[in-house]
């Protein structure tokens, strides 16, 4: 009688914190974070170079804890890169010899690319196989797939998915939509970004910006926009579809810990689909949606509606 | 410095090769490249027409190819290469790595350029490309300032393509979902933004509403000019007030900066609008020429001419124009 492998059990994992908090709500966010069922941790910051709550010290001290709880550690580069003292900082995360790096620009992809192993972050541009497996030539181990990207263009890649590559799937939270040169969250305040005195620590889960219809529709996040909606794929911590090794959890300002026992809870079992998505809809800060996951618009909800 | 002027069909082409383009992008009539609109670019017959025609004025071409094709698509772009490839078109203007890497691989005499949509912001990101790919040329987005621009060309291992006129991308091209997150069709995947066939104008009593897949964009009143319901140049509340809260409609105008541009060595000003009319291509062409030539002629005493700024800003987005991100409080 033939006995089938055991599946390698679907992991979460818990994004890098998009957001500008104070180094004691980020010090006790991670705290509480080592008592979760989160196998992987995203540390950095990814948005925007002027918030420094956290030195490059504070990050290791915290990847350091993290990783005694037994949590996989990464640390994440900025996503949009301008000035040379970016470039510099990027460099110094990549040349540390500790932990994997989640790559999210082309610059870091360049200092890491023939050296060492390396994950390509979701801001980079993969769209297609022969992408994805030229950049696994130089290293990459392990890709977020854009958000914009559908599971049947999960299918696809599967096709040509060479052994041993992890695929990451955004499955929680506001999604990252645009990167500018200016920042919003200054502009709201009638100031430049130079003079933005970091603003943006006010705003822990971002900056609601509405329609005239009061349709909350984006969040400015800095230099960032995000979706308003939160984007929810739940079912599939229930029912993963094929070519899913990870679920990316992205951290809000409350109730993330939460959130994470919920699709701990999916994923083995302990609640169905319709349980955790109603759970969820009161853990969220905003309206769920998934339209992208099923090829339509991104802000469409699809299978999260709990009825 | 290099004038690279915009195509979207023959009558436009034929304008900026008469009015002084030292270079033209075009694309091909189909969702490879990111001017993807109905009745725009050209088919594989007219790239002959074009070239044949660009060539004896000695105006290069270059074909634009720069979306990103999805799992199960690929070939249609490899066949857009390979089309613009026989036809020995001066440069392709990439964005996707496996684009990049097969054109390489098939046609390595071919001289690539960098798009914008490969968002590229530093030199370490065009040294990727340039090493990995062999690219020549790369095309930054409209996110740097002045200084930065300046760095990034000291340091680059090719020469640096900057936009000098045209509709402002206010996001990093090529990382932008917003018109995606509402239509579920954007620049990467589909090749446009904001698709007209999402697009409604409605009046109501006293007001004209614009809607991209319903949501409101703006609301104007009946005697005002509504823009096109571009998602970043929209009218949004943000903390009770309304506002322009991402752009007010805007073209990026790099006139009073050519000399510094010029000085700090960048290789090509490029002009957005392929979508524009023959006329658009034929006013900014003219003006751009002009006032290159006076700013290489005698860099220190240029000073663009009031007429020159008067035509530019009667085809700019909401007639007026800005430096954006080159100047730095506009961040």
């Amino acid at each position: 009688m033939k006995i089938a492998p055991s599946p390698v059990p679907l992991r979460l994992s818990l994004g890098p914190i998009q957001y500008h908090w104070s180094k004691e709500k980020m010090l006790g966010f991670y705290r509480a974070i080592e008592s979760t069922p989160v196998d992987i941790v995203y540390l950095g910051e990814t948005v925007c170079s002027k918030r420094r709550s956290f030195r490059h010290k504070d990050w290791i001290d915290v990847a350091e804890r993290l990783r005694g709880a037994g949590k996989e550690v990464i640390l994440s580069t900025l996503a949009l890169v301008e000035a040379n003292s970016e470039l510099g900082y990027i460099r110094r995360i990549c040349n540390n010899e500790t932990f994997t790096i989640e790559a999210n620009d082309m610059s870091a992809v360049q200092m890491l690319a023939g050296k060492t192993t390396f994950i390509g972050g979701a801001s980079l541009n993969i769209y297609n196989s022969r992408t994805l497996n030229k950049l696994v030539g130089m290293g990459m181990s392990r890709w977020i797939m854009p958000v914009e990207l559908s599971k049947s263009a999960l299918a696809g890649f599967q096709k040509k998915m060479l052994v041993g590559i992890e695929t990451e799937v955004f499955a929680w939270g506001r999604m990252p939509l645009a990167y500018s040169a200016r920042c919003y969250t200054a502009r709201a305040h009638n100031v430049s970004k130079d003079d933005c005195a970091n603003c943006c620590i006010n705003d822990p889960d971002g900056l609601q910006l509405s329609t005239r219809e009061d349709e909350k529709f984006l969040v400015i996040n800095g230099i960032q926009t995000q979706s308003a909606k939160v984007h929810s794929l739940i079912v599939e911590a229930c029912d993963p579809a094929p070519g899913i090794d990870i679920l990316r959890i992205s951290p809000q300002s409350e109730n993330t810990e939460l959130v994470i026992t919920m699709f701990d809870q999916a994923r083995t079992g302990a609640a169905t689909a319709i349980e955790a998505t109603q759970e969820l809809a009161c853990l969220s800060p905003a309206e769920l949606c998934d339209g992208y996951w099923h090829g339509e618009a991104g802000m469409a909800s699809l299978s999260t509606n709990c009825g | 410095m290099e004038l690279v002027c915009p195509a979207g069909n023959i009558p436009s082409l034929k304008a900026a090769v008469d009015n002084g383009a030292d270079a033209v992008y075009i694309g091909f009539r189909n969702e490879t490249n990111a001017r993807h609109f109905a009745g725009l670019n050209f088919d594989n017959k007219q790239i002959g027409q074009c070239l044949a025609y660009a060539r004896s004025h000695a105006t290069k071409v270059y074909v634009a190819i720069n979306t990103y094709p999805q799992a199960g698509n690929f070939a249609k772009w490899q066949r857009a290469v390979d089309q613009a490839a026989e036809y020995g078109v001066d440069a392709l203007i990439l964005a996707d790595i496996g684009v990049m890497d097969y054109a390489a691989e098939k046609w390595p005499e071919l001289r690539l350029h960098l798009s914008v949509q490969a968002s590229a912001t530093s030199h370490e990101a065009v040294r990727f490309y340039a090493e990995q790919f062999g690219v020549k040329r790369a095309v930054i987005p409209r996110v740097l300032s002045v200084k930065q621009v300046a760095a990034l060309v000291d340091n680059s291992p090719i020469p640096i393509e900057v936009f000098g006129f045209g509709s402002l991308c206010v996001m990093v091209e090529g990382r932008c979902y917003l018109s995606s997150y509402v239509t579920g069709q954007g620049p990467n995947t589909f090749g446009a933004c904001s698709p007209a066939s999402f697009v409604r104008w409605s009046e109501t009593d006293s007001k004209l509403e614009t809607r991209l897949n319903g949501v409101l964009i703006d609301r104007v009143n009946k005697d005002e000019h509504a823009g096109y319901p571009t998602i970043c140049k929209g009218r949004f509340i943000v903390n009770g007030e309304t506002s322009y809260a991402i752009e007010q409609p805007t073209s990026l105008n790099t006139l009073p900066i050519l000399p510094e541009l010029l000085a700090i060595g960048v290789a090509a000003v490029k002009v957005e609008g392929r979508q524009r009319s023959p006329a658009y291509v034929a006013k900014v062409t003219r003006v751009m020429r002009a006032a290159i030539d006076a700013a290489m002629n005698d860099p220190e005493h240029f000073v663009p001419d009031p007429v020159w700024l008067e035509e530019l800003t009667s085809v700019s987005e909401g007639v007026q124009t800005t430096l954006g991100a080159y100047q730095r409080d506009w961040q």
